[in-house]
Parts: structure tokens; sequence; C-alpha cells
């Protein structure tokens, strides 16, 4: 058994800054990642990021991680561990780890739970046929293994992850049949888009996926155009070569511990789902738990970056650390949220975000 | 329409394309960047001031043409690959820069395929410079000669096979 002052469930983008907030401000930190390695979705990003430069903005993802993942490795208050997926909490506080097959059991003083998103499926004939694959897979294989993960992709979703690995394929020199979505226009942000159209790869619109056929792999995809209603348009469908169907179709926050530590939860749609309620320090209605990232509401890691910073500071104050310097850093960070979230793009997480707090 | 396809319409390049007078001194800047997402790289990153947005990140860029110098730096910055510059100084003749992230690279001399936004072949370029830098962050910068008459429809080139 093991008493800590902070722990850090989560080493992606909003983990990372949690516990490199909380230890900036001297708070002891502890912070286990599932995986083996740090960086969660940042070290797959092999793209330039957008935002401002207090989220550095025009480095790569994979850099941004590597930063981030430096200073924490420098500070003698932070202890890390990978492979070290926490798989409970209960009602005295304990978390309970299964760390390199062994269990063991944790009690954070304060937890920050930063424990992202899983990937949605999308239903159609032939959905298991191996080379169906999540996009998260696919840039697991090729930007952190080095494998190429098929020769001719077909996309399935518009929205900046479809975009993203689409290029990040062609780069790898993958062909893209197409990139379709189900929607009547593209989600994703424009540029990605144009930067793909104008390599050639057709981006169809209300269109998706009726079948994967093959017999012991992905060998083509049926594909069909969609009605105003989302519905399949007969006599549309058409047969695209392919030996993967990359599904980039939307994210689901990867709640379950909130659930099980008994969090208020709401759905919000406009947020990916069920999300726990927190109060503006990003506090969960349990005192003590906090959350950051995609887990409260898929967004850009720009903005999971920037409440990992939130969730941090506030867990560290609350433990009376950095009291000197906490008001100036929270309302910078609160602007920074507020500057990521305040144009078109952001109508959808602001109106999520309002409704979490309309009782 | 750009929503729909990727492909923005000749009125969207139109309002963002800088005077004939002022591409015909010199290289300068074309900032397609047609929707409003927080991202400023593009200002930050201009050493002459000549991109501004408006204190808000959300803004459209608003470059100022007299100040632009050509350099390209926000070319290479710029993370949605959106900015180019277009050249019309040397008579029949468009030189254009353009942020190039593909392997392998084409070389100085090489003849390639011009190609539109649309990604449709459009003619030929000649490939004059290739430019990295650590500053570039591994964004190569590629110089293109193409006839005059397309120096706005010119964004992308495909090497021969």
């Amino acid at each position: 058994m093991e008493h800590r002052e902070i722990v850090v469930v989560g080493g992606g983008p909003a983990g990372l800054c949690a516990a490199l907030q909380a230890a900036r401000l001297g708070a002891k930190v502890l912070l286990l990642e599932g995986d083996d390695r740090l960086g969660g979705q940042l070290i797959k990003q092999t793209h330039m990021f957008f935002g401002s430069e207090k989220q550095h903005a025009g480095t790569r993802g994979v850099d941004i991680s590597a930063m981030l993942v430096k200073e924490l490795k420098s500070m003698d208050n932070v202890e890390i561990r990978t492979n070290a997926m926490v798989i409970g909490r209960y009602d005295d506080g304990a978390l309970t780890v299964d760390e390199n097959d062994e269990f063991k059991l944790i009690y954070p003083e304060k937890v920050v739970f930063a424990t992202g998103a899983s990937e949605k499926m999308l239903m159609f004939a032939n959905n298991d046929l191996p080379g169906v694959y999540g996009a998260g897979a696919v840039q697991t294989l090729m930007n952190v293994f080095g494998v190429m993960p098929a020769k001719k992709v077909l996309m399935v979703g518009a929205g900046n992850i479809g975009l993203i690995v689409s290029y990040q394929l062609m780069q790898a020199g993958v062909e893209i049949a197409a990139i379709l979505d189900a929607g009547p226009q593209i989600g994703g942000y424009l540029v990605h888009a144009s930067k793909i159209r104008r390599a050639g790869v057709p981006i169809l619109t209300r269109h998706s996926v009726k079948e994967a056929i093959g017999t012991d792999m992905v060998e083509a995809a049926v594909i069909t155009q969609l009605d105003e209603s989302w519905q399949p348009i007969e006599g549309t469908e058409k047969t695209i070569e392919c030996d993967a169907i990359c599904l980039a179709v939307g994210l689901s926050p990867f709640a379950d511990l909130f659930w099980q530590a008994g969090c208020e939860m709401k759905f919000i749609p406009e947020l990916g789902g069920h999300v726990p309620s927190r109060d503006e320090n990003m506090e969960t209605s349990i005192e003590g738990i906090y959350l950051a990232g995609d887990v409260g509401g898929i967004e850009e890691a720009s903005a999971a970056m920037v409440e990992g910073y939130l969730a941090g500071l506030n867990a560290a104050v609350s433990l009376g650390y950095g009291l000197a310097e906490a008001e100036g850093l929270r309302a910078d960070l609160k602007d920074q949220l507020n500057d990521l979230r305040s144009g078109p793009v952001g109508d959808k997480i602001r109106s999520g975000l309002a409704k979490l707090q309309d009782d | 329409m750009l929503k729909v396809t990727g492909i923005p319409t000749t009125e969207d390049v139109a309002g963002v394309t800088p005077p004939i007078e002022r591409l015909e001194k010199g290289p300068c800047a074309v900032i397609e960047c047609y929707q409003k997402i927080p991202c400023n790289p593009c200002a930050t990153s201009c050493p002459f001031g000549a991109i501004v947005r408006d204190n808000d990140i959300n803004e459209l860029p608003v470059i100022d043409w007299e100040i632009c110098t050509g350099c390209a730096i926000c070319v290479v910055n710029c993370p949605g690959l959106a900015i180019f510059t277009v050249d019309l100084s040397k008579p029949g003749k468009a030189m254009i820069k353009l942020p190039y992230e593909y392997l392998p690279l084409p070389q100085v001399g090489e003849i390639v395929d011009a190609v539109d936004r649309g990604g449709e072949v459009v003619g030929e370029a000649k490939i004059t410079k290739v430019q990295e830098g650590k500053a570039f962050d591994r964004t190569r910068l590629v110089w293109l000669e193409v006839p005059r008459e397309q120096a706005m429809i010119v964004r992308h080139f495909r090497q021969k096979e």
C-alpha cells in the first residue's frame, strides 16, 4: 500500500501537462500510464500543431510530447511509471493498479483522471474482416512501430483524425482510395482537406461503407451515397478496391473510473457521450477527483493540454502549493481555453460545456 | 465548394490574391486560409510583422502585401500547409514556392507535372530550388517555375514516373 500526494492517471497530452503543472508548483506527483510509453496520441502526431505558441503551435505533436516528457523526467518530485494501468477506484479513495502484472494499491490525496477516449465502431457487413482498422491502430502501427498497415486504404470519416491519418498514410507511401464522410460537409479543418485534395484524393461527403469484401482479408469495399436523412440511396453502390478500411468515425470518452468512483455523470452528445460533471477548476462532484482532456469531452490535443495544466494546478493548490502564483496562472489558462474554443469550430464544444452547467 | 470537396472556389481564391502589380515587383505570400480555426503561427513567425490575426487566434489572417517580402518563413510554419508565395517579376514566368512534406524530394532542374488545387495535372513545372533547414522543421520549401498564367492555379506537383 502506498500513499501519494497527487496521482495523475494517463500519460497523454492532458496527463503529461497535469503532472507537469502540479510538479512545477512543488507537489509530489506520481504519473501512471497503462501503455509501455508516455505521450498518448501525441507520439503519433507528425503534423505541426494549430493553436498559439502557448500550446506549442507550429511544433509537431511527437516533438511536443518529447519536450513535456523531458521536463517531467528532470524533476525530482515526479515519479513516472509505465505499464501501470489503473483498473479501479474505491470508496476509500484507493486506486487499484495492474503494474507489470502485479496488483497494487495506491492512496492518493488528489487524483487527476486523464484517461482519454476510445474509438467508435461503424456497423457494416463484414466489418470483422482483417484489414478493417481503427484510425488509432493505423497510426500506432505506422508511427510508433514503423509498420505499413496496407497498400491502399479507404478512409471513413473526414474529421480531423480521418484527414490527418490519410495525410500520414500518403506520406508513408500508402495510396488513399477515397475519404468518405456520412455528413453533408467535411468535419475537419479545411486546410487539412485541401492539402489532401490537391494531392489527388477524392473526398466524398454523404457517403458511407455498406460492406467489406474479401475472404481472408479486405479486398474491396462497397460504398454508397446517403440521402439527407442519412439513409443509403439504392443504386448508388460502388465497389472500391482496397486492402484496408480505416475507420475514423468519432471517439467516446473513456470514463469508466469516474463511473466506478460514483462521480456525477451527464450524457452530452456534443462532448462525445457520458462525461463527468465538473466545476471550472476541473474538479468532479467528488472532492479530490479531477479530470482533464478527452475524457471530459472530445476536443483537440491543444485544449487537452491546457485542461491538464488547469487540473494539475488546482490539485496542487488544494494541497497548499503555489498559492502565490495560482491566480495568475489560472486566469491565463482559462484565457487560453477560451481562445481555443471561441471561434466557429468551437461551437460544438461550447454548447456541450454550456449544457454541462445546466441542471 | 470548399466545405464539401476540399477545393476552394474561384471566388475564394480571388479574395486572397494579391494585386498583379504587387506580384510583378517580386515574391509575395498568398494565404489560402478560408476557415476560422484557432491558429496563429503565420502571424508569430513572420519576421516583418506583415501578418496580423487581430488579437483573436480564430480570426482569419490579414496580410499587408506591401510589408511582405515573400521570404516564405510563414509557408513552412503554417500547420495547414495553406500558404504559398507567388512571384511574377520575371516576364512570362511565375515562380511559386510551396510547402512539401513527401518523399522522395525532387531534384533541381527536374521537370514535374504541375497540379492544381483539385489534384488535376494542368501542365509542367520546373523545380528551381529545394530548401530545407533547421527552422523549417522538416517541411521543405520547393520552388516551381510555371507559365505566368498558371501562377494562381498550380499548387502541387507530381514527379514523373
